[in-house]
């Protein structure tokens, strides 16, 4: 909230920039970039990652124990996915707007907005992974004496991990870019340059300079997820090398 | 570190090297069936003894498994293991003190072979160094090298290292018992008779009590001391050692599961050494033309084997010859089929009437007609 609060005014002055580039209205001007970076686009990209931070990581954690449950007692499966499923299809204009009504045009209709959108990939990532663990091993596991917590911990949660991490993915990289329309309800996030370079006729230097940080922070957190996943599932590596 | 204080502190699982096994009465009915799955099913497994389970499929021999570490609640009777009730136990506690090894085997495929067969004693809570050093025993009473295999997951192995990995983990808590669900029943045939070998062998060093499940009656009697064969409804048809189960079955269906090969099965379970053989004075030829025509064989070779070689070769008779290349005996088809048809009665009597020489007395002692099959039958499997 604080780091949200302290961003202060994003909307340029272009008086003060009066190079050549802004002055003769060329689509990309490098000097505005850095002339704007510590002004405009750092706080924007900061407040980028917390409202996707904290979005995917809500998400994250509901979505987990509703899989939990809907692994232990198979009914929950389909009222559950009747839900996330109804949340993911409601236009996302329409869910921000939709949420200022009850909640007020604030931080939380923004996450509440973009957590629900992140629940159905994850239950069904985190669901079939933990599905996906072969009887047998299962069957090892409770004749070994293993209790159920043991066996979810030891046994099913380290062998669902590809699914998981794979639901992950696909929940932070789609967040990331829904989440540049969180402008319409709160002043936040790298969507406040792209929605005023918009408006702002053949000048559009801000909304490539965004743009261009939205698809970064995507690759580049979809890149640490890949290597997240590698490091804890050395045992998929030694599969393809071995016999 | 005191290993020893430590196994005292673990509770009996480490000190009991193998337990009675004693089935009375049990049943197993599944909530709206008309039929038991299990009806009374009786029988006893003297500590370090192998009892397998055989039937065709239906007649419930895996349930039966599972009721023993009640990982299938069971409905009626009682079970009884190393004296204890296992239903006064808590199932997690009896499961850490029972080995379970299944066809599919099961291991866990994100851990290492290592932490693999670490799995129960981590669970029991082993100091590290302990269990490190269980775990190179394991290896080598599997016969695996560690230098080899160290460090690897269970898809780096072959099917077979993987089955035998599940046995060292099964065995990793040194358990009084160990369940085995047709624990080779996925592995080709020539790995299959080696790990069966294999498991023979190591059971001779750790003497657990043992309930082997399998659908394969071959199976049965290479890995039984005793066999219980169970029909549909799991009842238990017969149940005793392997010989007498092949020389006297119980009724029709003992005799059509067993196969019309029995005589032949039976053969399969003694070694040449255990019947009385002729006499072999003057029976090397001196002649070498004529060697090919009585060939030498072992005494350690199974008499279903000499049966093979008296019928496909043109010989008539072979000559049984010890480790030093002495000439033990004479062995002919007359012979075999002398031992077959007379109802396996112990065959130093058979050979005594037939005045034949010292070596049968010598081999086989004078053994009661009780037990005397079981033992010549626990030698075969030793020497295979």
């Amino acid at each position: 909230m604080k780091l949200l609060a302290a961003a202060g005014p994003v909307i340029p002055e272009y008086a003060k920039h009066s190079v050549a580039c802004v002055v003769h209205n060329h689509t990309f001007c490098w000097e505005w970039v850095t002339g704007n970076w510590a002004a405009v686009l750092w706080p924007a990209l900061r407040q980028h990652i917390y409202l996707v931070l904290l979005a995917v990581s809500i998400g994250f954690a509901l979505s987990m124990a509703l899989a939990l449950i809907a692994h232990r007692y198979r009914w929950f499966e389909r009222p559950t996915i009747l839900v996330t499923t109804f949340l993911y299809t409601i236009p996302s204009l329409a869910l921000f707007e939709l949420l200022v009504a009850p909640v007020g045009a604030n931080l939380y209709a923004a996450e509440i907005a973009l957590v629900s959108y992140t629940l159905l990939v994850l239950f069904r990532n985190i669901l079939t992974g933990l599905r996906a663990v072969p009887g047998e091993v299962l069957d090892a596991a409770d004749g070994m004496g293993m209790t159920r917590t043991q066996a979810l911990l030891q046994v099913e949660l380290p062998l669902a991990l590809p699914a998981i991490i794979a639901g992950l993915r696909i929940a932070v990289v789609t967040t990331i870019a829904l989440a540049t329309i969180v402008y319409t309800i709160y002043d936040a996030g790298l969507g406040v340059p792209i929605h005023v370079a918009l408006g702002e006729g053949p000048f559009k230097t801000e909304l490539i300079a965004a743009g261009a940080l939205t698809i970064g922070l995507a690759v580049l957190c979809d890149g640490a997820l890949v290597l997240t996943q590698r490091a804890l599932t050395p045992w998929l590596r030694a599969r393809s090398q071995g016999g | 570190m005191n290993i020893a204080a430590d196994a005292h502190k673990q509770g009996s699982s480490s000190t009991v090297r193998a337990a009675e096994l004693e089935l009375r009465e049990v049943s197993k009915r599944y909530p709206g069936q008309q039929a038991p799955a299990i009806a009374k099913l009786s029988f006893t497994v003297p500590a370090g003894e192998v009892c397998v389970l055989v039937g065709p499929s239906g007649s419930g021999k895996t349930t039966a498994m599972r009721l023993i570490n009640r990982m299938i609640p069971i409905t009626g009777g009682d079970i009884i293991l190393g004296g204890r009730s296992v239903l006064d136990r808590d199932p997690r506690e009896l499961r850490r003190e029972i080995g379970y090894v299944i066809q599919q085997v099961g291991l866990f495929p994100h851990r290492t072979i290592e932490q693999n067969i670490a799995t129960v004693p981590t669970l029991l809570g082993w100091p590290k160094a302990r269990i490190a050093a269980r775990v190179a025993e394991l290896w080598d009473l599997i016969g695996m090298r560690k230098d080899e295999l160290s460090g690897r997951y269970p898809a780096q192995l072959s099917g077979g290292q993987r089955q035998r990995v599940g046995v060292a983990r099964a065995l990793a808590a040194d358990p009084p018992l160990l369940l085995m669900d047709e624990p080779f029943g996925a592995i080709d045939p020539i790995n299959r008779a080696r790990l069966q070998d294999e498991f023979l062998r190591l059971q001779q060093q750790v003497r657990k009590t043992v309930v082997f499940v399998t659908h394969d009656i071959d199976e049965a009697i290479k890995m039984g001391d005793r066999i219980a064969i169970l029909r549909d409804g799991g009842a238990i048809a017969q149940y005793d050692t392997p010989a007498e189960i092949l020389r006297s079955p119980a009724d029709d269906f003992v005799a059509q599961f067993v196969g019309a090969d029995r005589g032949i099965k039976r053969l399969s379970l003694i070694q040449l050494g255990d019947l009385a053989l002729l006499p072999p004075a003057g029976a090397r030829p001196q002649d070498a033309a004529a060697a090919p025509l009585v060939p030498e064989v072992p005494l350690t070779m199974s008499a279903r084997d000499a049966l093979s070689l008296l019928l496909t070769s043109r010989a008539t008779r072979l000559l049984a010859v010890d480790d030093a290349g002495g000439v033990r005996g004479i062995v002919t088809l007359e012979l075999l089929h002398r031992w077959l048809a007379e109802d396996g009665t112990p065959a130093g009597a058979a050979g005594g009437a037939d005045g034949a020489s010292a070596v049968s007395a010598e081999s086989l002692g004078a053994p009661s007609h009780e037990t005397g099959e079981a033992d010549v039958a626990a030698r075969a499997r030793s020497g295979a």
